[in-house]
């Protein structure tokens, strides 16, 4: 399914649009785009300390992505394991 | 003399008609006899007095008059042919931190004893130019293309129009009117262009007026007229002048003018319907 049919008619551009600009424009109004960057990285934060306490992985291999659509918002956690990723011992 | 009104013609984006909307309306609020002063605020990159085409005729400017370098009398430019429409410059060398916030209120106040109607065009952005334009208005006018990083951008300077103005701070709220420009009703019709009530619906302002896409914006200002001045029969000028008698407080129905169509564009019309 592409966004197309999910929003309107084939070819409807201006449908998508209209969403597109409602889901952000509730979001900008509501202030809370700087809340939402402090919470990534102090997320990030924990979930690297909680991940290096078993796995050895490069800081920058964990990635947190926000995506809110309408009424739900959804956190992407991604963590990239190096090859042979060993446990460490407790 | 204290019955003026202040309007700031402002849209955040750069680009949506903002110069070619005040030109437009301080020119049709003129040819209804009323007072006008049209002020650039684009300190830097001035061009109502292209716009306007009063180019040639400008000495002094609004930043002369802040800085008390010049009375405001010897910076207005009276168009050539409305006698009762004025421009007030911006400056052309300076940037926009050469506007003082008392130095704008006090030429805000000395233009209110001599017009009906005192139309400030704002620079694009949100810095202290567009600001400044917006901070002693009474009312404004919301100039949005229907295109999704222009309404973006308005919804921005509602926020501003509600926070950083006096009427603001003095726990009042801002008259505000959208404009619609460049519109294209049949692309509309078909899906590709945000729909009049698409734009009225997400920024929740009344509407104004919409202004049809057409070729005689440019033509006028080719020319350095208002489009209002240069061709009153123009799908745009009828437009604005619509736009201009709501403003007024006359209650007329939103119409959206469009050029004559030739035979193609009724069998288009025709068919596709």
């Amino acid at each position: 399914m592409n966004i197309m049919s999910f929003f309107g008619k084939r070819g409807d551009t201006a449908s998508v649009a209209k969403n597109r600009l409602q889901i952000l424009l509730a979001h900008e109004r509501s202030g809370n785009s700087t809340e939402d960057a402090r919470l990534i990285s102090s997320l990030r934060e924990d979930i690297l300390a909680v991940v290096a306490k078993h796995i050895s992985i490069d800081p920058n291999a964990v990635r947190l992505e926000m995506d809110r659509s309408g009424d739900i918002t959804t956190l992407g956690i991604d963590i990239e394991l190096p090859d042979g990723a060993t446990r460490k011992s407790a | 003399m204290n019955n003026a009104t202040v309007i700031v013609v402002t849209s955040g984006k750069g680009g949506v008609g903002k110069t070619t909307s005040t030109a437009a309306i301080a020119s049709a609020l003129a040819k209804q006899g009323y007072k006008v002063c049209a002020v650039d605020f684009d300190v830097g990159l001035r061009n109502l007095d292209l716009i306007m085409g009063a180019e040639r005729r400008v000495v002094f400017d609004l930043v002369n008059v802040v800085r008390g370098e010049a009375s405001i009398k010897q910076a207005l430019v009276r168009d050539k042919k409305l006698e009762n429409l004025y421009l007030l410059p911006a400056s052309q060398t300076r940037d926009k931190d050469a506007l003082t916030d008392e130095g704008v209120a006090s030429v805000i106040n000395e233009l209110k004893m001599y017009f009906d109607w005192i139309v400030c065009d704002s620079p694009a952005g949100i810095e202290r130019g567009a600001t400044l334009a917006m901070r002693y208005a009474d009312e404004a006018i919301i100039v949005s293309n229907p295109e999704v990083s222009s309404v973006r951008d308005c919804d921005r300077i509602i926020g501003l129009l509600d926070a950083k103005t006096v009427l603001a701070e003095q726990g009042e709220r801002m008259p505000k009117h959208l404009l619609i420009t460049r519109y294209d009703v049949e692309r509309a019709r078909l899906g590709d262009m945000l729909a009049v009530e698409d734009v009225v619906d997400i920024l929740s302002v009344p509407l104004i007026g919409v202004i049809p896409e057409s070729r005689d914006v440019l033509k006028a200002s080719n020319v350095g007229l208002p489009v209002t001045l240069s061709d009153e029969t123009s799908p745009a000028s009828r437009a604005y002048t619509e736009a201009t008698q709501r403003l007024l407080g006359e209650d007329i129905p939103i119409t959206i003018p469009t050029e004559k169509k030739g035979l193609f564009g009724k069998f288009f019309k025709g068919r596709a319907a």
